[in-house]
């Protein structure tokens, strides 16, 4: 057997906070052998990133790690800071998620690269730059020698998350800890950046250790699995073995929570009730009183789209795409050129006091279940606000015992409606929002994203209840989504869209299995790899 | 309710009753809250249990120190028994204090008329004095008075006046000016922000632009020439002030209500249908209100210090009325010889202040607790 | 960059022209003149005077005047001190003021941002209680109390220093305005530099420097100053303007000859062009310092290009 280069035992992590001392991490034990890649899966807050954090003492001033962290016998919990580091960037080295922020940007490339390996090798100026330069040809960096001049603002997330890798491996280390690198990319960047880091570790042979909440990028890469929960590690072991044969409820759950199902086509005949043709849309930037012309970027490019009862159509694309763009303009929140029509009635031409009676048909949720609700309302009032507008005869009981029925509708304790959005875990709050748009029984509802920020689990319980309710109303749903899993289960028609145009439609088994499209071939690839 | 089946619901523990608890474990803030409320009432009542009016002249007593015992000290008594006595050309045999009495003995070579009483009372120190005993002969007299007993326990200014009567009063002056002042600045920067901020586009760019310019003219340019035009008036001294200050408060209103349209709640609420008007009243005032409470508190305090400011330039607050910077300014003058003047007026402004300050912290830190 | 500058100064001049107008005609619609304080001046001499000045002309002739004078470089005489040109009084006040207000700028800064410093990094801690007190005493007691206070303590009481004074410049004469011109600005400093540094210490970029393992000094001033600099110097730019145009209060309780006096006597005696010159040459300080933030910000941070 070999050696264990990272030990852990008994790591604890506490944060102490206004409202009292938080335990992220309860006492866990875990190692990686030299050259493994060993995966750390868990939802947020599960304090699998908290638990690398500490290991590189990289904790927050308010938190404090206590256990033993052994790196080949040296346990970093103990050692000085400058003992510690001259093993971090040289022996274990770390990315992050965000890899926007992650690198200095005050700094350009060349310099930040340079100034870790001319710290832990001793090399002088010229050799350190001809090190970073061959290290970001390693990382597949496009004209090395000018991108060293370049800014952090300069470059795309996936570059930048090039050169975070190149930092991290300039000096040779046994060990890479990445906590979800590829979690803030798209999902054709993602695959690349994957790709780039297997083969490094096999060409470097270097351990790695990769937190993620992904399970298929575990499947993918990692030979054994450690799956923590609350500050826990519930269960770990062999990758197949894990996969084939779960222990644990929760790891079993964790697996099963892949959304399943698919969703079937509605009648060619469908009644009409969203028509929307040629849709334009464009943003003006700049143009003030003193700056020249306005610059005009056109978000969505003449899409069209038909939207039956019952229908739900699963846009999907990567950021940027114009995909949410285009839906908030076919709700009319958007200016825009084309035309719409709702149940064959023109409705692009409307005022906003002739649309206000059908907003009630027209309903919308959106991505983040944080920011979606007012903070300073309860449940309560965040379902009824809409009654508020379109039944505002209505007395303030029969409000009430509305919100109570459009909560339990979306099954949620009913007896909760008095709390506020911050009492509410992710999921709830979804579903809170959920209630508001249904609470009006809209015709059409657009789904923004709506299971994004979710945990998985929670998320194949959100799309559960979507369908239940598109089921019991006839709903039909604009879905919108980067995730292509979701889109498969719940959609019977897709969308997939580019730079603000559409580039291929269809079925999801024509669009999945059988893509036309070279943009599209990549993107199923890059979600569906084995 | 007419429903049976409803069901109850638990409460909620709104953002704000979660703001109030963190205030109140914040002990800073919480003593000083207690320390303002507490300066609010000695202000506004004290001057009604001072023993003095705040106008009232002692001319006996100009700039005495401050002292924990009453005034008149024996010495002074004795000074002020031999003054009155030589004024009435009689010979003083001596004088004693009993139950906060003097009885004086007086002696002369002819009888002694009693209306030599007047002499006495004249003196602000004694009253009522009367004979108390008078020898057959006339020769020789008692008087006994009431002495004056007065505290000065803040000393008293260059006019005999006493400066903790002085002190209160100018506290209610400088309280009501930062409050007030501080109320106007409020309300014009936050209709004005809001305003900017929800137009957008054309209106709020002109409506910045407005805002700069008047920020680079200088600033006390503006006060003074405020002053000038509303004269020297207590009511519009704080209009003046509050007219000036409300920039800050306009450019934070502006930007939070940039921020709060860019909100997935506020555009939720559209997607709903919801009017303007309900938008605002139900979405953008709950949450602009954290801001402005906290700008408010901390607005309060720059007030009082642009009042003192022009108060200490003679710009402010006219005699006989005053404030703590009119007070500040008339200790600095006579700092070698009387430094109670400055000291008094100083403490308790300079402690305001603080407490003002930590409250305003305080509220930060409870209703935005992220920012520590 | 050349360009922008050239840009910045030529948008300045409406803004300069604005200021100019406003105060103009504000200052003219407020009751009284230079010449109704003195009771019982002759209304003829009143009257002569006023032709002399051109203040008997129409508003809008004067105000054209003026203007004309003032692209010329002629900011005219004063009217209450009729032996000084306004311009002469500023050439013999400004010196003393920039010197008084420059060093109390440059050491609010050194002093104030070496405590912000310090007390972010031991956010939470005695150190950092200290800086906070310091900071909290410092921005809010009154400069009107810290200088007669520090009269009676330094001066009256301890005799260390004279109490007011510009004595030719000596230094012992400069401490007390330095100090309390100093303290206020450098409790903001202070504060401002530990909220930035916090906020800059706590960025994810700090984070892969850490993961690094680069030392601690690159780490805090190499990496994190940097980027926490940019709130101190667009701070600094309107302070400096304000300092360095003299301070009323300082300069009227030590009694420097600084121009911070100037501003409220002119006002008070409605010395008309000794105003217009003072309102003009703080404007001025705070163009030039607004534009020099501006470049800063372009030194310091690659994102910011002007062009």
């Amino acid at each position: 057997m070999s050696e264990r280069i990272l030990d852990l035992r008994h790591v604890k992590v506490e944060f102490s906070t206004i409202d009292g001392v938080v335990e992220a991490v309860r006492g866990v034990n875990l190692h990686v052998i030299a050259g493994e890649t060993v995966a750390i899966v868990g939802e947020s807050g599960s304090g699998k990133s908290q638990l690398m954090m500490a290991a590189m003492g990289l904790l927050a001033n308010n938190g404090k790690a206590t256990g033993q962290v052994d790196y080949r016998g040296t346990n970093l919990l103990a050692i000085s800071k400058s003992q510690l580091n001259d093993i971090r960037g040289a022996k274990i080295t770390m990315i992050f998620q965000e890899p926007m922020t992650s690198l200095d940007p005050l700094y350009s490339i060349g310099d930040q690269l340079i100034e870790p390996i001319r710290k832990h090798q001793n090399l002088g100026e010229a050799d350190a730059r001809a090190r970073a330069i061959e290290m970001l040809r390693l990382v597949r960096i496009p004209e090395p020698e000018r991108r060293m001049r370049s800014y952090p603002h300069e470059m795309s997330g996936g570059q930048r998350q090039r050169v975070m890798i190149a930092m991290a491996l300039a000096n040779n280390p046994d060990l890479l800890i990445a906590d979800e690198p590829t979690t803030a990319l798209d999902v054709t960047i993602q695959a690349e950046i994957l790709e780039l880091m297997a083969s490094l570790q096999q060409r470097l042979g270097m351990g790695m250790v990769f937190i993620t909440h992904d399970l298929n990028i575990v499947k993918r890469i990692a030979h054994r699995v450690y799956v923590m929960r609350r500050g826990e590690v519930v269960e770990e072991g062999e990758t197949a073995e894990l996969f084939a044969n779960p222990k644990h409820p929760y790891t079993k759950a964790l697996l099963e929570a892949e959304p399943t199902g698919r969703k079937l086509p509605v009648a060619p005949n469908a009644r009409k009730m969203i028509d929307a043709t040629d849709v334009r849309v464009t943003f003006r930037l700049g143009g003030g009183f003193m700056s020249g012309p306005p610059l005009e970027l056109r978000a969505v490019d003449r899409v069209s789209m038909t939207l039956r009862q019952g229908q739900t159509i699963g846009i999907v694309g990567e950021s940027g795409s114009g995909k949410s763009t285009f839906a908030r303009a076919v709700l009319r929140l958007l200016p825009s050129e084309g035309a719409i029509s709702f149940e064959n009635r023109p409705i692009q031409g409307l005022t906003r006091e002739q649309m206000r009676p059908l907003r009630r048909e027209l309903q919308i949720v959106l991505q983040d279940p944080f920011g979606s609700l007012s903070p300073r309302m309860t449940a309560g009032q965040i379902v009824t606000e809409g009654l508020l507008v379109h039944e505002p005869t209505i007395s303030r009981a029969e409000r009430d015992r509305r919100a109570v029925q459009a909560l339990e509708e979306v099954q949620l304790d009913p007896s909760l409606r008095n709390r506020y959005p911050h009492e509410f875990s992710g999921g709830q709050r979804q579903r809170v929002a959920i209630a508001r748009a249904i609470i009006l029984k809209p015709k059409v509802v657009v789904l923004d994203e709506p299971t994004s920020a979710l945990d998985r689990q929670v998320q194949k319980q959100i799309v559960d209840l979507l369908r239940d309710l598109q089921q019991a109303h006839q709903l039909s749903y604009l879905f919108i989504s980067h995730d292509l899993a979701v889109v498969r289960a719940m959609a019977d028609h897709i969308m997939v869209m580019k730079d603000g145009t559409m580039v291929e439609q269809g079925t999801p088994d024509e669009v999945m299995e059988h893509p036309r499209e070279d943009y599209t071939r990549r993107l199923m690839a890059a979600a569906f790899a084995e | 309710m007419t429903d049976g089946t409803v069901t109850p619901a638990a409460p909620g523990r709104s953002l704000w009753a979660d703001a109030w608890n963190r205030l109140k474990a914040n002990k800073a803030a919480m003593v000083s809250l207690w320390y303002l409320l507490f300066m609010a009432v000695i202000c506004i009542v004290g001057p009604w249990f001072t023993p003095h009016d705040f106008t009232t002249i002692y001319q006996d007593y100009t700039r005495v120190p401050p002292s924990l015992t009453a005034y008149p000290k024996p010495d002074a008594i004795d000074l002020a028994v031999k003054d009155a006595v030589k004024r009435s050309r009689l010979d003083l045999v001596g004088w004693q204090e009993r139950d906060g009495k003097v009885y004086i003995s007086l002696a002369s070579a002819k009888p002694i008329d009693e209306r030599v009483t007047r002499y006495i009372d004249r003196s602000d120190v004694f009253e009522g004095a009367q004979v108390s005993e008078k020898s057959a002969d006339g020769l020789t007299l008692t008087i006994s008075a009431g002495v004056q007993k007065k505290y000065f326990f803040f000393g008293t200014d260059n006019n005999g006046r006493d400066l903790l009567t002085r002190t209160l009063t100018a506290g209610r002056v400088s309280l009501a000016i930062g409050l007030l002042a501080g109320l106007v600045a409020v309300f014009i920067g936050v209709l004005y922000g809001a305003i900017s901020g929800f137009a957008g586009g054309r209106t709020d760019e002109i409506m910045m632009r407005i805002v700069d310019v008047l920020y680079s003219l200088p600033f006390i340019f503006f006060v003074i020439m405020l002053v000038v035009f509303f004269g020297r008036n207590f009511v519009l001294m704080f209009l003046a002030v509050g007219a000036v200050l409300w920039l800050d408060m306009a450019r934070i209103v502006r930007g939070q209500a940039l921020s709060l349209k860019r909100q997935e709640y506020v555009q939720a609420a559209e997607a709903l249908g919801v009017s303007p008007g309900g938008i605002l009243l139900r979405h953008v005032v709950p949450n602009l209100l954290g801001p402005v409470v906290i700008y408010m508190t901390l607005l309060v305090p720059q007030v009082i210090i642009l009042e003192s400011f022009l108060s200490f330039l003679g710009l402010g607050v006219q005699e006989p009325m005053s404030s703590w910077g009119v007070l500040i300014s008339q200790g600095a003058k006579n700092i070698p010889s009387a430094t109670w003047l400055l000291i008094f007026p100083s403490f308790f402004l300079t402690t305001t202040l603080f407490a003002l300050n930590f409250i305003g912290d305080g509220l930060r830190d409870a209703l935005d607790p992220k920012d520590r | 960059m050349l360009r922008y500058v050239l840009r910045r100064f030529l948008t300045a001049i409406p803004t300069l022209f604005v200021i100019v107008t406003i105060s103009f005609f504000l200052m003219r619609v407020a009751p009284g003149g230079p010449f109704n304080q003195e009771k019982g001046l002759n209304p003829v001499i009143k009257a002569n005077l006023e032709r002399v000045f051109h203040l008997d002309q129409p508003l809008w002739k004067q105000y054209l005047l003026y203007l004309n004078n003032l692209v010329h470089g002629d900011f005219g005489p004063s009217y209450n001190l009729p032996d000084f040109t306004v311009a002469e009084l500023f050439a013999a006040g400004l010196p003393i003021s920039i010197q008084l207000g420059g060093t109390a700028l440059v050491l609010a800064l050194l002093l104030g941002g070496i405590l912000g410093i310090t007390a972010a990094l031991y956010q939470n801690k005695p150190a950092d209680y200290a800086v906070i007190a310091t900071a909290t005493a410092g921005s809010t007691i009154p400069t009107f109390v810290i200088a007669p206070l520090f009269q009676l303590f330094f001066a009256l009481t301890l005799k260390w220093f004279p109490v007011g004074g510009w004595g030719d410049g000596a230094l012992i004469n400069k401490v007390g305005p330095v100090l309390t011109l100093m303290l206020p600005q450098l409790a903001i400093v202070a504060r401002l530099m530990r909220g930035s540094m916090i906020e800059s210490l706590r960025s994810h970029h700090i984070r892969t420097a850490r993961a690094l393992g680069l030392s601690d000094y690159s780490v805090v001033i190499k990496h994190a100053l940097r980027g926490a600099l940019l709130p101190i110097i667009s701070y600094a730019g309107p302070a400096a303007a304000a300092l360095l145009t003299g301070s009323i209060i300082v300069e009227t309780i030590f009694a420097i000859p600084g121009v911070g006096r100037y501003f409220v006597e002119a006002a008070l005696n409605r010395d008309y062009t000794l105003v217009m010159g003072t309102v003009v040459v703080i404007a001025m300080f705070t163009i030039v310092f607004n534009l020099i933030v501006d470049i800063l910000y372009a030194v310091v941070d690659p994102r910011v290009r002007y062009d």
